[in-house]
């Protein structure tokens, strides 16, 4: 492509001053405009909750959140979230147990599916076997099978005599683990295998079996990798809604933030106090994660999408 | 200060009121249990592979390197796979029953609109997020803030279908006319001379609103990934085109688009295949109702609501026939696209 636009023909001289013309002309008025417009947009409805969710019930359902500044509406208040989190009662939110329902499912659900596809990754990277390609690249297809396919006879398993883990942390755990696996084998596969074969073979002559490689080498040159992925799969179990309805039984004892959040719009969908600051709970943990660790995030994503 | 000391007291009095904080104990301990139960077997199992039999010892650790993942993949998503795959042929009690399940999703009147409401998403969602996206990256692409700007229609990314869902069912809400609007669209709506709608209420335009909301999720992602592929055209390329007099909208549409076209097919394909899977959105705002059923969501219903997991496994392997389309026209666009260069 390069050869025929011929590069060198371009005078050089112009070099500097071209691309800083071609920088400007490109952030002209217009472009500016749509920018701030579409970055409007897409800011506005999560202000609004936010906004709305330190309002009194009452201004709440009276007036519009814009419309907060104006004295008559001004008001602010924490009792939303005292409510939604703490209330006990049949018909209250509850969500500070679902809060750490959410943790409990999150935290191994991130970490088991991890470290089993960082293992199965560095077999399939560097311990050569006979159908070890076949077999990846079947681990690579299974990303395509939505998990739709897998959740009738999986619940039917976990209902099984001998398991009966459904409705239980278990469960939840088990399902996201297995539903992790395909993409986090192949991401983690990507990276390992460009790990120097040098740094592999000078394990291998100092003896270093294939666990001792996996701990000393393996595991501390893909921290970056292990990073990125451990953010993607802990925002994924953390704000995952379909694993959660089929596997957690839905009550207050195992469901998370999101299968609760569903169930409120459904039964309070009009009590906007309580709405506002309970969708505000479940994402403020993403929120937090999201913000500080953007960079691992974004890194993840563009190592997941230009595959191929 | 006072605020913290607000919130101490409201969560002193749930804790003498229940039990939340035993009980958040033993629930945090059993997370801690698993995980250092899980990393003890396996720690234990790679000692007594590092211990094995010199002869087997290289099977062995072969074996519990890649065993647990192949087990529970097989296990767990292959032949339960294979199993609904087999249910959808049959009936409730497992008789075999043919094509039924699939003739009810094609000519049940409630199910072809199930359908044609998810051609419909597919046929926004992706096209929509990745044309927003693309020119949000381009406008913005080398200006000054654009980290910040970047990070503002990258947020929706992180939060869940169903926060999202909530945000926007707040933008829709409803008020008859004459009574203060708490939701902005229709404010809007007001302040331009207009009646207040009720969004997603009405059928159809009610899945073009829901439709929207999911354009709000996967814009950022279209947005990052193209962004990072802008910024790949090398400045040489730009730079001749415009000493040939292109103007940026053909510089755009000859120089930029054609060398990032890899990274479009992949950014439209992941989206629409998120799109095709789209559940929580449809399930959190409307249930369903008004119309607005779309695959995924009609087959969680199904399966496990109104006690048809026949025609949910229909439904589960329908959507699985339609993602494979779109894979193979992926995989042919980029290899056709890697022999170009």
């Amino acid at each position: 492509m390069s050869a025929a636009i011929a590069p060198e023909n371009v005078g050089r001289i112009e070099d500097t001053p071209k691309a800083k013309r071609v920088k400007k002309r490109l952030t002209s008025p217009f472009a500016t405009t749509a920018a701030i417009v579409i970055a409007a947009l897409w800011t506005i409805p999560t202000l609004g909750l936010f906004v709305s969710s330190f309002r009194p019930e009452r201004k709440i359902s009276n007036s519009g959140w814009w419309s907060v500044l104006s004295p008559e509406n001004w008001g602010w208040t924490l009792d939303n979230y005292e409510t939604v989190l703490f209330e006990s009662g049949a018909s209250s939110a509850n969500l500070g147990t679902y809060f750490i329902n959410s943790l409990v499912i999150a935290i191994p659900g991130t970490i088991f599916p991890l470290i089993l596809a960082l293992m199965a990754a560095y077999a399939f990277a560097w311990i050569p076997f006979k159908g070890s390609s076949w077999l990846f690249v079947m681990v690579f297809a299974l990303q395509i099978v939505p998990l739709q396919m897998a959740l009738i006879p999986l619940l039917r398993i976990f209902n099984s005599d001998w398991l009966q883990i459904s409705g239980s942390y278990q469960a939840v755990w088990i399902a996201h683990t297995i539903f992790g696996l395909p993409l986090a084998i192949f991401l983690l596969h990507n990276f390992i295998s460009d790990i120097p074969r040098d740094v592999m073979e000078a394990a291998r002559v100092d003896g270093a079996s294939h666990t001792q490689t996996f701990i000393r080498i393996i595991i501390p040159l893909s921290l970056p990798a292990i990073a990125s992925l451990a953010i993607f799969q802990f925002l994924w179990v953390w704000n995952d809604l379909l694993v959660a309805l089929v596997f957690s039984g839905g009550g207050v004892r195992v469901a998370p933030l999101t299968q609760r959040l569903g169930e409120l719009s459904g039964s309070r969908g009009s009590d906007w106090e309580v709405l506002t600051a309970a969708a505000f709970v479940s994402i403020i943990v993403p929120l937090i994660v999201f913000f500080s660790l953007q960079r691992y995030f974004v890194r993840g994503l563009l190592a997941g999408s230009t595959k191929g | 200060m006072l605020i913290g000391e607000q919130f101490l007291a409201a969560a002193n009095i749930a804790a003498k009121r229940s039990d939340f904080w035993p009980e958040t104990g033993s629930k945090l301990g059993q997370a801690f249990i698993a995980v250092a139960l899980f990393a003890a077997v396996v720690g234990l199992l790679m000692f007594l592979a590092d211990k094995a039999p010199k002869r087997g010892r290289d099977f062995v650790q072969l074996m519990l390197f890649v065993a647990p993942a192949l087990i529970l993949l097989t296990v767990g998503l292959i032949w339960p796979a294979i199993q609904t795959v087999w249910q959808s042929f049959s009936d409730k009690d497992g008789n075999f029953v043919g094509l039924d399940n699939y003739t009810t999703i094609f000519t049940d009147p409630t199910m072809t609109r199930v359908v044609i409401n998810t051609i419909v998403w597919v046929a926004i969602v992706p096209v929509m997020s990745t044309a927003v996206g693309l020119a949000y990256a381009v406008f913005i692409d080398k200006s000054k803030g654009e980290k910040v700007l970047k990070s503002l229609v990258f947020m929706p990314m992180a939060i869940s279908f169903v926060g999202a869902s909530i945000i926007w069912g707040f933008m829709y809400e409803y008020r008859a006319e004459g009574f203060p609007q708490i939701g902005f669209l229709n404010q809007i709506l007001v302040w331009l001379g207009g009646t207040p709608q009720q969004f997603t209420a009405s059928a159809p335009m009610n899945t073009f609103y829901l439709i929207i909301i999911m354009v709000w999720i996967q814009t950022g992602f279209a947005m990052v990934v193209l962004s990072a592929a802008i910024k790949g055209v090398p400045a040489e390329l730009i730079e001749a085109a415009s000493l040939d007099g292109a103007t940026s909208w053909s510089r755009f549409w000859n120089v930029t688009v054609p060398w990032i076209r890899g990274s479009i097919v992949v950014v439209v394909t992941t989206i629409t295949i998120a799109t095709l899977k789209v559940f929580d959105i449809v399930r959190t705002v409307t249930g369903g109702q008004f119309n607005t059923s779309v695959v995924a969501n009609e087959m969680y219903s199904r399966a496990f609501r109104l006690g048809q997991p026949s025609l949910g496994a229909a439904l589960a392997v329908l959507l699985f026939v339609m993602v494979i389309p779109i894979i193979v026209y992926n995989v042919r666009v980029l290899r056709s696209h890697r022999e170009a260069h």
